[in-house]
């Protein structure tokens, strides 16, 4: 039974590829498995760190916890399609992360800037309450989330035209 | 004593030192492109493994069937502890300067009998993971349950089973401090302050879990191990001691590292076992640790039940403070640093940040049958913090003086130094005293104090609290070496000067994302005299960087820094002797800024750096006669002059307490501290903040709960409460700059700085928050449940 | 309460890969009701799978079949309905999270769907997770059974003998119990528009922004200008027991004409201990549970009526 697989085909960062899967097979393995593409990073497995977090069909989700076959046909994103694509709001975030330290082991980083992204695009100028409640299903365990809220904060007003303070 | 003064070495034309430069390798994580062990490739070959691990504290394995594991399509090996323990001896965790610590041998798998809830028992090796759990279902085994011993006091209680029944009892360690007449100091005290306080386990959560690729080659026994550790050169001894292959031909590889904290230099079981697997299939193996068995895995940290005491004088001095603490371990010390340092530190730090002579402690480290606990970032400060600052409060609410008067009356003047603590440790140059009055300036405290009392009018619980600590960073040779454990205290720098006129650097401290190949670059530019892009730092593999003791205990920058810069001008010298030899002049006469070498009276270029190594690398027949360019330079640097680079700090926490509900709201959180030579204040202040959550984190929300029968009730990420961004006010960080001078660089750790007095702060703040309303906390977390016990409401 | 229920630590099969599994994806309703009759016990619904997914890595859940329900494009989506009765919100179950969030018909005709769905985990979980099957799964720590139930939701299930309609105070049954049948598909939800004087009160005390609640409260009421008395009052708390309940000797008490409203938040707040009786976890005891639901109660009453927190 494990050995019955399905065919799966999906754009993935503006490349579209089919590949066979076991159904119980979720989207981050089949990312970082088979595409290589392993700033898709897993750190619980049940949902909760967000450092898996990527764009299917726009919008965020955690790539935990989709199965594989349930993207079939599905647009998805990652942070190194995002970055190949020079997302504008994708390279704000990421100089303003870099600028700013806002990362050290770096693992939580694509899943925060992914959520970052989403949130930046609906809403250009948030808060830093807004922002610390939008990452907040983001775990981050090195910086104390201070610089990463600055950075975001930082990368609105750039993207918005604004020089930073 | 032999030392240049410390600035010297460092003021430097375009120096680096103390400038806000980004880490070269943020731009890769953020893009995406990071080295984490589970993003490496790996060959078709590649076995993954998975554990079955004991649902029980304690039980006995009564019975085992495989065959139906051992049959399933995809799985290569099912093993045993005694199939492992075939290939890998036990280890014990003691040293010998812990006189009396003892511990039980230790297999990587349970061998009849599992001793915590989550020890590995099977290991199970397949072609996928997911194969590898489905074959774990198919293991049938049978456990004859034993008594467990969960509670800490319960341990040593008559008639407690016995973990280990050779070892006697289950006290691991015994350690009596006793200096001044603590008794008398006591006796003769207007007020005597106590409590017992109780910190709840917690674990540190690295987000990366354990990972761990092991590659046997049989043809020439050699063993690479890419792994996420802190500790390359440690795990290559370890390797090399436990499965008997020379050390030379161990590679242990720490790629991009997901956080560490200190959880990732232990030696745990299912990472021997895998590499055992590996040994014995004779072929790559795989193991990255799942959240729920890192939860059971993972070793915990804290776990202390403090009886405290402290004696003051009419007047607010503090004049004896005598503590009682009871940690528990889990049922062995780990290996290869024990599990006696958390406590050890915990009773010789209490006090540490005042001047009283008289102080007696006694500390217990009890076995148990809960997962193993050792050493997590701040190795036993919060504690010491903890029950030192809940008790300077309580005798400051007691004698009716404010927070930060007492801690002025008491603290350490800035005038002691060198001075030696009533618990042995010795302090070079402290600044407790600038670090109150700016910590006084920076959270603007008598505003705080007015917001309280408006707050007040409004019905609304606010509260302050102020936490001072001491740190201990930068452990010399008297810290592991001397007891026997295959960890070295200094560190190793081999620096080439590149044909291009670039510098590469490769160093012994590693990297989990404080920064250190940043700050390794920016001493290496610094020091050498080129520009920061010039300047490429490799660390984290033994078969390519010096050997050294790599990064825990604050170390990196101190140690390792001292080492880069020691070489950097090592290989200055080396270059300026090779340029005075083409330019027929003195090297003194020389300096190397920015890239080029220039008159050292007025700054003019006479040859760039990049000219200076294409003659020396291509060119050498237009050299004069008999010269040998040296294009390499090596250095090791260890502490000799002090046991540890201590430091200090002050942390102030503002909170409102939703008395109805229990809850916790965190208002704003200040940090002053004093690292010594600040390399970099970017990456200094993010070091500070991540550490200041870590300890919130252990103040109001981590805890590994146990039922009373040892099975442990919230092992997943959404069960266990770790911080997140939305609790988690801004962090302001300030620092005072008190450089060693027992280095040239001046560099002392930051590390353990924001979780050694974060928790204090928040705990002395709520109950200052509650103080009005006669309540008062003495248990960590504060959970809604504890402080509305607390307040009578429930 | 578990954000994970029902979950064995050190029990079976420990692991973070699902077990083995086939799935099928439903092309219509009447495909989905086929497989479902065909394969019976051995199948699961999966819809955004954010519940179910984290169940299947962990092996909490091991089913044979996974039925995808979630392209239904006919289970998808906000519509007012007028005929056939009075005008009523007809929500489609696969309608995700993050679409009633935005949705303008949900703010305006059921305002407490619109206030409590913010609270529902964090935005990636709702941009999957679906109305339908957050109800079906009836978690009793969810905010969305809870207004559902406040707010009387008639649940409409199609199974393949026929379509009916649950109310909401029937369709929770227990702990991730509905009423469903075994081969019976909830494929939309209807509630009346908001009734003039009506409005929603919402609360909530998570340890952490997007955690399960300790305690909630769901409440549709229609308060009495000038009074601390309502006309009429739904309060349904979530996380106090093994599903939400509707708090009726509370409700009583704010509706009863008899008592002063000097003394009817107060005794409202007593008689909970009639309604609710909390199980204990290791976040909060059972009276720790009961208070926080007084408080709760206190602070929603002062939401409804507008005016400060009152206690």
């Amino acid at each position: 039974m494990s050995s019955e697989t399905v065919a799966v085909t999906l754009r993935v960062n503006g490349e579209t590829t089919t590949q066979m899967v076991a159904p119980r097979t979720h989207l981050a393995d089949l990312l970082r498995g088979r595409l290589g593409l392993t700033g898709t990073h897993l750190g619980c497995e049940h949902g909760v760190c967000g450092a898996c977090t990527v764009f299917i069909d726009g919008a965020t989700a955690r790539a935990c916890l989709v199965l594989a076959v349930q993207s079939d046909g599905a647009v998805v994103e990652t942070v190194e399609g995002l970055t190949d694509a020079a997302d504008p709001t994708l390279r704000a975030l990421q100089e303003a992360f870099v600028a700013r330290n806002a990362l050290q082991c770096g693992f939580c980083t694509p899943g925060m800037l992914a959520t970052a992204v989403e949130l930046l695009r609906e809403t250009p100028a948030p808060s830093r309450a807004a922002i610390r409640e939008r990452i907040s299903g983001n775990y981050c365990r090195c910086t104390g989330y201070h610089a990463i809220v600055d950075a975001i904060e930082t990368a609105a007003l750039r993207l918005a035209g604004h020089e930073p303070r | 004593m032999p030392h240049p003064p410390a600035h010297a070495a460092i003021d430097r034309p375009n120096s680096y030192i103390g400038r806000s430069v980004p880490r070269p390798n943020a731009r890769r994580l953020v893009e995406g492109r990071g080295h984490f062990t589970d993003d490496l490739p790996t060959t078709p070959r590649t076995l993954h493994v998975a554990f079955l691990r004991s649902p029980y504290p304690h039980a006995r394995i009564a019975g085992l069937d495989l065959a139906a594991a051992r049959a399933l399509p995809g799985v290569a090996l099912v093993a045993t502890g005694a199939d492992i323990a075939a290939v890998c001896t036990p280890w014990v965790g003691v040293l010998t300067h812990f006189a009396g610590l003892k511990s039980a041998p230790q297999y990587p798998l349970a061998i009849d009998r599992a001793v915590w809830l989550g020890e590995p028992i099977i290991a199970v090796a397949a072609t996928t993971r997911a194969i590898a759990e489905d074959a774990i279902d198919l293991i049938g085994i049978d456990y004859e349950e034993l008594p467990a011993v969960t509670d800490i006091d319960a341990a040593l209680a008559p008639g407690a089973p016995v973990i280990h029944p050779h070892l006697g009892d289950n006290l691991a360690f015994r350690l009596r401090l006793d200096s001044g007449d603590v008794d008398a100091a006591f006796a003769a005290a207007h007020t005597v302050v106590e409590d017992d306080f109780h910190f709840n386990r917690h674990t540190p959560v690295t987000l990366e879990t354990r990972s761990i690729l092991a590659d046997y080659d049989p043809a020439t026994q050699r063993l690479t191990v890419c792994q996420s550790t802190q500790t390359p050169y440690q795990m290559q001894e370890v390797y090399a001691r436990h499965f008997a292959i020379p050390a030379a031909n161990v590679r242990v590889i720490a790629g991009d590292v997901g956080g560490s904290f200190g959880m990732k230099l232990h030696v745990y079981g299912d990472e021997m076992a895998t590499v055992a697997l590996s040994i014995m299939l004779r072929r790559p193996v795989k193991f990255v640790a799942d959240r729920l068995e890192s939860f059971v895995s993972d070793i915990h940290a804290r776990a202390h039940r403090v009886r405290a005491r402290m004696a003051l004088a009419a007047d607010g001095s503090i004049t004896a403070m005598a503590v009682d603490d009871t940690t528990g371990i889990g049922p062995y010390s780990a290996y290869p640093r024990t599990s006696a340092v958390e406590g050890n530190q915990a009773v010789r730090l209490m006090g540490g940040p005042y001047r009283h002579r008289a102080y007696r402690g006694s500390l217990q480290v009890v076995f148990q049958n809960k997962a193993m606990m050792s050493q997590y970032r701040a190795v036993g400060h919060p504690i010491a913090c903890a029950v030192t600052e809940a008790l300077v409060d309580r005798a400051a609410a007691a004698l009716g003086l404010d927070a930060i008067d007492i801690r002025r009356r008491n603290l350490l003047t800035d005038d002691a130094y060198p001075y030696t603590s009533p618990t042995g440790y010795v302090f070079e140059r402290l600044s407790h005293h600038q670090c109150l009055d700016l910590l006084e300036r920076s959270c603007d405290y008598a505003a705080l104090r007015r917001d309280q009392q408006a707050a007040r009018q409004r019905g609304v619980c606010r509260g302050i609290g102020i936490a001072a600590f001491i740190e201990i960073t930068s452990p010399g040779p008297a810290f592991y070496g001397v007891g026997g454990a295959p960890i070295t205290a200094q560190d190793g720098c081999v620096m080439q000067l590149d044909p291009s006129g670039a510098v590469r650097v490769q160093v012994s401290v590693t990297e989990q994302g404080q920064g250190t190949e940043a700050i390794m670059a920016q001493i290496a530019a610094s020091a050498f005299g080129v520009a920061l892009d010039r300047v490429r730092v490799v660390t984290g593999d033994t078969e390519t960087t010096p050997y050294g003791g790599a990064t825990w205990a604050s170390r990196g920058a101190a140690i390792g820094g001292e080492t880069v810069l020691l070489t950097g001008h090592a290989l200055r010298q080396q270059c300026l002797a090779l340029a005075a030899a083409i330019l027929q002049t003195q090297p003194q006469t020389l300096d190397i800024v920015d890239g080029r070498v220039v008159d050292a009276a007025d700054g003019q270029e006479r040859i760039s750096v990049a000219e200076l190594a294409r003659i020396a690398y291509f060119r050498p027949d237009t050299l004069p006669p008999g010269i040998q360019p040296q294009l390499v330079a090596a250095r090791n640097h260890v502490p000799r002059d002090q046991p540890f680079a201590f430091t200090n700090g002050i942390q102030a926490s503002h909170v409102e307490v939703d008395t109805e509900t229990g809850f916790v709201r965190l208002l704003g959180h200040w940090v002053v501290e004093d690292c010594g030579r600040i390399i970099n204040p970017l990456l200094v202040d993010e070091q500070i903040r991540g550490g200041v959550v870590q300890g919130i984190g252990a103040a109001l929300f981590e805890e590994c709960l146990y039922s009373p029968e040892g099975q442990i009730l919230n092992a997943t990420l959404a069960d266990y409460l770790v911080p997140m961004a939305g609790e988690i006010p801004d962090i302001h960080v300030a620092h005072v700059e008190t450089p060693t001078l027992l280095t040239q660089l001046g560099a002392k750790g930051a590390g353990e700085a924001g979780t050694a007095g974060a928790a204090a702060a928040v705990l002395n703040a709520v109950n200052d928050a509650l103080r009005p309303l006669g309540a008062q906390l003495s248990e960590l977390p504060l959970t809604p449940q504890r402080i509305l016990a607390a307040l009578g409401r429930v | 309460m578990p954000a994970l229920p029902g979950r064995d630590i050190a029990g079976d099969g420990n692991g973070v890969k699902a077990a083995a599994l086939r799935y099928e994806r439903a092309s219509s309703l009447a495909d989905a009701l086929a497989l479902l009759q065909r394969h019976g016990a051995s199948a699961t619904l999966i819809a955004g799978g954010q519940s179910l997914v984290p169940a299947l890595n962990l092996r909490m859940a091991a089913p044979e079949l996974l039925i995808d329900i979630s392209r239904l494009d006919a289970l998808r989506g906000v519509q007012v309905m007028t005929e056939g009765g009075s005008p009523r919100l007809r929500i489609g179950a696969m309608t995700r999270h993050a679409e009633l969030g935005r949705s303008p018909e949900i703010a305006r005709h059921a305002p407490l769907l619109h206030l409590a769905v913010g609270h529902v985990a964090h935005a990636a979980i709702r941009n999957r997770g679906t109305f339908g099957g957050s109800l079906a799964h009836a978690d009793p720590a969810s905010e969305l059974p809870a207004c559902a139930l406040a707010l009387g939701s008639r649940m409409h299930v199609v199974g393949h003998a026929g379509a009916r309609v649950i109310d909401a105070g029937d369709f929770f049954i227990g702990l991730h119990q509905t009423a469903l049948q075994p081969g019976e598909i909830l494929v939309a939800v209807e509630v009346d528009v908001l009734a003039d004087g009506f409005r929603p009160g919402f609360a909530e005390l998570a340890r952490r922004q997007g955690d399960y609640a300790l305690v909630g409260l769901a409440a549709h009421a229609r308060p009495i200008p000038g009074q601390m008395r309502f006309a009429a009052i739904a309060p349904v708390f979530f996380s106090v027991g093994a599903r939400p309940l509707l708090a009726a000797a509370a409700a009583r008490v704010l509706t009863d004409a008899t008592i002063a409203d000097a003394d009817r938040l107060h005794l409202a707040q007593q008689a909970l201990a009639a309604d609710l009786d909390p199980p204990a976890d290791p976040q909060a005891s059972s009276a720790m549970r009961l208070h926080l639901a007084r408080v709760l109660l206190g602070r929603v009453v002062a939401q409804l009526v507008g005016t400060p927190d009152v206690i």
